[in-house]
């Protein structure tokens, strides 16, 4: 059915008439072009904001769980996202906007499961995407994971969850802080109680937060240890060249926050170099005007864990790298070997250790085994997948880690032309390489006085070394 | 203890079963059989057959299983609407609880049941939930007003909860204002015309004010809604915009595209001589990039948004070419989303980097992705002439790596290089010569042809080259074998001694062995040109060519600022206006950016220069390319619709709606008269001793015209828009039939054949009763006049202005589109008589409410105009029903 149809229609209510056109001062006639109820037609204005309905989806296509807002979606309709998923061939390449005839499906790859929204408006598809990563967050965080069985096996809460996240296409609730007194978070212990007792995990009264202008924190806290934490964490982007040098290069970094706090308190967190800030974004608590003209972090936090800034370091900035990699790979013409010799080392590491060291190669497909002798740590390669793991693990400048060896090449075939690039994983505790440091944190509004830590640490993130 | 123990079901027939718990005295029991009655419902199996046992459990005070039982109707009230009536009085009754968290359930719950009979149940709770003293259930409420809209607008508005909506946007509580904007810009968007959300500084003041304070997701309604607002001057929206900045740095990314969309529209007003014009721009960047180290979707998105910022405003990311490098992990849809901004940001700063790396990415695996790279790397070197030389030396490395498809990218943009920079890369001839082997690709086959055919003279084996293709002529695609052609034609011109026997060879094929028509065409043409006149066939066959643009894929300016005000939505991400893939609805409104407007010159108001409206003297060209192509060809989502019957009641529709609306603004055009036969019936004979009668009693000055007036030709489409080709025409109806005269102008310098014309759908179904007949080739600077007759039989859509035509021509060029207003008045059948007793009907049929009632004075009688006292309407005949 299409828009023409209901134009019919509402021409045929408003004149009765259908073999004269008719002169008229006729002012509502546009209004009745507005499509009746119950039209199947879809994509039409006013049918629902947003979210339609949702489907989880797992790795084997099965769909194993369905909430509509509206009125019921066939699974059908999940047809076409399998045809894409097919088309794509990689799980992760599945392109997160797919158009069918009647519906615009909006899906995020999480934790192995396709969560796969069904859209029938023009909507933001940032706003639909920003949500189903809420939702995902909200499974981790009241099940520890987001997995398939962790929702199988509390898919009362699930949908409890979902009902209580999105109404009508406007998010509700999507704080865990409000949401986790609306819905208890199920313990064993719990649960065990609610069956003895027959007592339920919904709360009963409003959560206090929803109401008062700050909406991520509710009344009422209290602590007997009173503490904020907060963890520095940055992560180094990086792409290195085949010679060694940076091409591009930037720091993700996120301040991270437990604070246990009771009350409401008021907070001030300064940093001894805060020009280093100059992309950021804020949670909500924070005021921006504040940060604005004193570079200073204000807010009444919300409880518990929460993410409190993330921030980047642009590439204009110098980065330090604090990883080198003396890297041969070569493949012999005309040869069913070749020969593979890796050696990782420290540069700007500032004097602290690099651990936690590992790195991957995704070999090429001509590649049918591989026979390495590593001085530290132990490798494995994938046959299948090709793809070789290197855990190292701490790195020691007097001897620097090396993996040398021989790869065998299925015989007969063109040596590759491409060669593999490094994914480089590490971490260095208590830096932050950018070279944050938090000056001090100030507290308002209460008496008590907490225990205060910060934490730096350093990861790799997405860094890789061309070869 | 899991709920994974809800999906176990024993043999016997679960449904049998779960009614049997359902009744249940037990409550945990009931409990629990809802809870697997939840569970089956999430797996989509269908348990609305137990409808009235959940129903039942639903007066309970055991909050948990009231919320089941409300989920639990969601799902299946519409299936069952008399069911669901069961459960109003719990409804009603729970909109009066004390427990505010029950209050704004059953309100809400209420609105999701959509079921018609439901609703006037509804409206008393929903009024005192709307004024309810706790804003949890106020801001509830605000949502179920749009939820109660869609199902039934009318009652929302008779009942004033559009007013009371609008008092929320005051309310006190920021969440409530967050609602009640996302409401009624939900309503607003069903009805354009409403004018609901009234925006004027003051309540823009208010929205900003909210929009410090509510959630996330209020904060990415209100931006929307902000920016469909014309601040009426460039301090206005520079106040707007320093407001709206502090979003950019929120950490959701939906709130950041909003703003960033508010922003880039409110710039355009902006001089770019302020100081903070430049600020500005500086900021937008760093939350752009920001975007980018988000989730691999949310990129995906930001990416093709960023598209389109990049081609509006360069200069916002032109140093941050570096964030958009590849790295090998990225999901194959980031990747090539990133190519295609690294070529728009290329320029002689960076190429050296931009090359670098893009050598990189044709080494890689994805087959897709490395094409990609290989085109890019042709484009750079068009784009940015200095780096020419370095693409080419690139491309030769790749081409050296033998790999196929490398090697046969590399070619077919090395053709559109030698197109770009003629006579300078020749050298690397001898190396493409090489790989004529490789080659099996239509595309690069047909490259490798132009190539050698164009450089014919200076490959000394070019003929032998040719006619090693030649050999397998038949199994060409038909790209190939056009390619073929002209080449041995190019190099029997060049080279006439050696190639006689060559060319006579393919001649031959072309006409006598195959089937194809253009094929066959064409090589008539070359062969009677060759035959007749050498000399002009060397004119035509080696002529010079036009240069290749430097950028392509290039969004058309009008198009790309439409989409700069939907940055963040849908089209955004298709490159589409709404209109090409919403079907109908919102089709109609088209958002455009504002004027520029310096701040002295702020006296005028900002209604008289709205960017987007037609006007009448300068025909539009219609932004789209491609897109609105498939508007044009009617390849919609939905079936196509055509036929008689619904073209023709919707014809009178428009012809209602039209002449209540714009009958002034469209008849009393500058240079346009109503001509009087068309509007008025003829006389119809004895008298009535109404007023009515009068309408009847028009004995003289009202004949039947043979022709109506014809309004002198307009330019529709100037030539520098449509390469060349002018079109300028005007509307006829002579007895009874509608015809569009054109005359097509070719300011060009080369040929235009091949002519053909389409219509879009239009408000009465206008459509080319043939096709477009131009019987010679339309040579540089000659003029043809054609008639081209219409019916109104075709698809009909209503436009904005109702009398708007989009039209779209093709010739061999191009397809170009332009959009102009045809007259009403060819329309009107010349006969307007009609019998009294229809009209009588007719005018019965016409509600009330649509009758408006005038006095004309002092208008002598003798004139030809008639007195009308009470006139309720002025009935006419739309012709083509």
């Amino acid at each position: 059915m299409s828009e023409v149809v209901s134009f019919k229609l509402s021409v045929r209510q408003s004149t009765g008439h259908s073999n004269c056109g008719v002169l008229t001062a006729f002012s509502a006639a546009s209004a009745s072009v507005r499509r009746g109820p119950g039209a199947e037609s879809l994509t039409g204005p006013g049918l629902g904001k947003m979210i339609h309905s949702l489907f989880l989806i797992n790795c084997s296509g099965d769909i194993f769980l369905e909430k509509h807002w509206k009125s019921v979606v066939s699974q059908s309709v999940c047809d076409y996202f399998f045809e894409a998923q097919e088309k794509a061939a990689d799980v992760e390449n599945v392109p997160p906007v797919i158009s069918t005839p009647h519906h615009y499906l909006i899906s995020i790859y999480r934790d192995k499961l396709f969560f796969v929204s069904v859209i029938q408006t023009e909507v933001p598809p940032l706003f639909v995407i920003e949500f189903l990563h809420r939702v995902a967050d909200t499974f981790q965080d009241y099940f520890g994971e987001c997995s398939e069985a962790a929702i199988k096996d509390n898919v009362v809460i699930v949908y409890e969850l979902l009902e209580e996240m999105l109404d009508n296409g406007f998010p509700l609730a999507t704080e865990s802080n409000i949401l986790k007194e609306l819905i208890k978070p199920p313990t064993i212990l719990r649960s065990v109680v609610n069956s003895i007792t027959g007592s339920s995990n919904v709360g009963d009264t409003l959560p206090t937060g929803q109401l008062s202008n700050i909406p991520w924190r509710r009344a009422g806290v209290k602590y007997t240890n009173n503490e904020a934490y907060f963890d520095v964490v940055e992560e180094i982007d990086a792409i290195i060249d085949k010679s060694g040098s940076t091409v591009f290069a930037e720091i993700q970094g996120v301040i991270d926050a437990c604070i246990k706090l009771s009350g409401m308190p008021d907070l001030s967190l300064s940093f001894m170099n805060p020009r280093l800030l100059d992309d950021v974004s804020f949670h909500p608590c924070i005021r921006f005007k504040r940060w604005e003209s004193e570079r200073v972090l204000s807010f009444i936090p919300p409880d518990g864990n929460f993410r409190l800034i993330s921030y980047r370091v642009s590439s204009q900035n110098l980065v330090a790298i604090p990883v080198y990699v003396k890297h041969s790979i070569s493949f012999k013409e005309n040869s069913s070997c070749g020969r593979f010799d890796v050696t990782i080392g420290p540069k700007q590491n500032m004097g602290k250790t690099i651990e936690g060291v590992t790195v991957t190669v995704h070999m090429p497909k001509v590649v049918l085994n591989m026979n390495l002798t590593p001085t530290q740590g132990s490798y494995t390669f994938d046959p299948v997948t090709k793809v070789l793991t290197w855990d190292v693990g701490k790195i020691t400048p007097q001897k620097l880690p090396s993996l040398k060896g021989l790869v065998n090449l299925q015989s007969g075939a063109p040596k590759p032309e491409e060669n593999p690039s490094l994914n480089i994983q590490f971490k260095i505790q208590q830096l932050a390489i950018s070279g944050l440091k938090v000056n001090r944190l100030d507290m308002y509004g209460e008496k008590y006085k907490p225990f205060k830590g910060v934490k730096y640490v350093t990861k790799a993130g997405k860094f890789q070394v061309r070869t | 203890m899991t709920d994974s123990k809800y999906f176990t079901t024993t043999k016997k027939g679960e449904i049998f079963e779960l009614k049997a718990e359902l009744n249940s005295d037990k409550k945990e029991k009931k409990k629990e059989a809802v809870k697997k009655v939840i569970a089956s419902m999430t797996v989509g199996k269908d348990v609305s057959a137990l409808f009235p046992d959940v129903v039942n459990c639903m007066q309970t005070d055991n909050l948990e299983l009231k919320k089941l039982v409300y989920l639990y109707l969601m799902n299946y009230a519409k299936s069952q609407p008399d069911m669901a009536i069961m459960a109003v009085n719990t409804f009603v009754k729970d909109c009066e609880d004390p427990n505010p968290l029950i209050r704004a359930l059953a309100v809400r719950t209420m609105g999701c049941i959509r079921v018609d009979k439901i609703t006037e149940y509804l409206c008393e709770p929903l009024r005192k939930c709307l004024k309810d003293e706790d804003p949890y259930v106020r801001k509830t409420a605000a949502v179920c007003v749009a939820k109660l809209h869609d199902i039934n607008a009318q009652l929302v508005e008779d009942q004033g909860f559009l007013d009371t909506l609008k008092d929320l946007i005051s309310d006190s509580n920021p969440m409530v204002v967050a609602n009640a904007v996302a409401a009624l810009s939900e309503i607003a968007e069903s009805h354009p015309s409403s004018n609901l959300l009234d925006l004027n500084p003051q309540s823009i003041n208010k929205l900003l004010t909210a929009l410090n304070e509510c959630t996330e997701w209020g904060q990415i309604f209100i931006l929307d809604c902000l920016a469909n607002y014309t601040p009426k001057d460039d301090r206005e929206a520079q106040s707007i915009c320093e407001r709206v900045t502090p979003r950019l740095s929120h950490a959701n990314s939906a709130v950041v595209l909003s703003a960033v969309k508010v922003l880039m529209k409110f710039m355009e007003m902006l001089s770019k001589d302020l100081d903070y014009y430049g600020t500005l721009l500086k900021k937008l960047a760093p939350p752009l990039v920001t975007l980018l180290s988000a989730e691999p979707e949310l990129q995906y998105v930001a990416l093709r948004n960023i598209n389109l910022i990049v081609q509006k405003r360069p200069e916002i990311l032109k140093h941050e070419m570096k964030v958009f490098f590849v790295k090998y992990n990225d999901p194959i849809y980031v990747k090539l989303e990133k190519l295609d901004i690294m070529i728009r940001l290329a320029s002689q700063a960076n190429i050296a980097q931009v090359l670098a790396e893009l050598k990189e990415y044709a080494t890689e695996v994805d087959v897709d992705f490395v094409r990609k790279a290989v085109r890019a790397i042709g484009r750079c070197a068009i784009k940015v002439e200095q780096s020419a030389e370095r693409c080419v030396s690139t491309l030769l490395d790749l081409i050296q790596t033998k790999v196929n498809y490398v090697v046969q990218e590399a070619i077919v943009v090395i053709k559109d290089i030698f197109r770009k920079y003629p006579n300078k890369y020749e050298s690397v001839i001898a190396t493409l010569c090489e790989n004529l082997d490789s080659l099996d690709e239509p595309e690069a086959r047909a490259a490798m042809i132009w190539i050698v055919g164009e450089y014919a003279e200076r490959i000394d084996n070019a003929d032998e080259l040719l006619e090693s293709f030649l050999e397998g002529f038949h199994d060409e695609s038909t790209q190939v074998q056009l390619q073929l052609l002209t080449a041995i034609v190019k190099l029997f011109l060049k080279k006439p001694t050696e190639t006689q026997e060559l060319v006579q060879q393919v001649l031959s094929l072309a006409t006598q062995d195959s089937d194809n028509p253009d094929l066959r065409d064409r090589g008539y043409i070359y062969w009677r040109l060759l035959s007749t006149d050498p000399v002009a066939a060397k004119e035509v066959v080696l002529a010079e060519k036009p240069l290749i643009s430097e950028e392509t894929d290039l969004i058309e300016p009008t198009l790309l600022d439409e989409l700069i005000c939907y940055i963040g939505t849908l089209a955004s991400v298709y490159h589409k206006p709404p209109s090409a893939f919403v079907e109908g609805g919102r089709g109609v409104v088209h958002k455009s950016l504002p004027p520029r407007t310096a701040s002295n010159e702020s006296v005028e108001s900002p209604e008289t220069a709205p960017a987007g409206a037609p006007s009448n003297e300068q025909p539009d060209v219609i932004p789209t390319q491609g897109d609105l192509l498939g508007d044009l060809l009617n390849l919609d989502l939905g079936p196509p619709v055509s036929g008689p019957p619904l073209a023709t009641s919707s014809v009178q529709m428009g012809a209602v709606d039209l002449l209540g609306g714009g009958l002034d603004s469209l008849i009393g055009g500058p240079n346009f008269v109503a001509p009087p036969a068309a509007a008025v019936p003829a006389n119809l004979g004895a008298p009535m001793g109404s007023g009515l009668s009068d309408l009847f009693d028009l004995t003289s000055g009202v004949g039947t015209l043979s022709g109506s007036y014809v309004a002198p030709k307009a330019v529709w489409l100037p030539a520098m828009k449509a390469k060349g080709l002018e079109i300028s025409g005007t509307f006829t109806r002579q007895v009874g039939s509608i015809s569009m005269d054109l005359q097509l102008t070719n300011k060009a310098l080369q040929v235009m054949t091949d002519f053909a014309i389409q219509f879009n759908r239009n408000s009465f179904g206008l459509a080319p009763a043939a096709p477009l007949q131009v019987h010679a080739p339309l040579s540089p600077n000659q003029s043809v006049e054609i008639s081209l007759p219409l019916n109104t039989v075709g698809s009909v859509m209503k436009m904005e202005p109702l009398n708007n035509l989009q039209v779209a021509v093709k010739n061999n060029i191009d397809v170009f589109y332009f959009s102009t207003l045809y007259p009403l008045h060819i329309l009107f059948v010349e006969d307007g008589k009609m019998d009294r007793q229809m009209f009588l009907a007719t005018w019965k049929d016409i509600p009330n409410e649509n009758e408006a009632q005038f006095q004309i004075r002092d208008c002598p009688l003798n004139a030809a105009v008639p007195e009308v006292s009470s006139a309720r309407s002025v009935p006419t005949r739309v012709p083509g029903l």
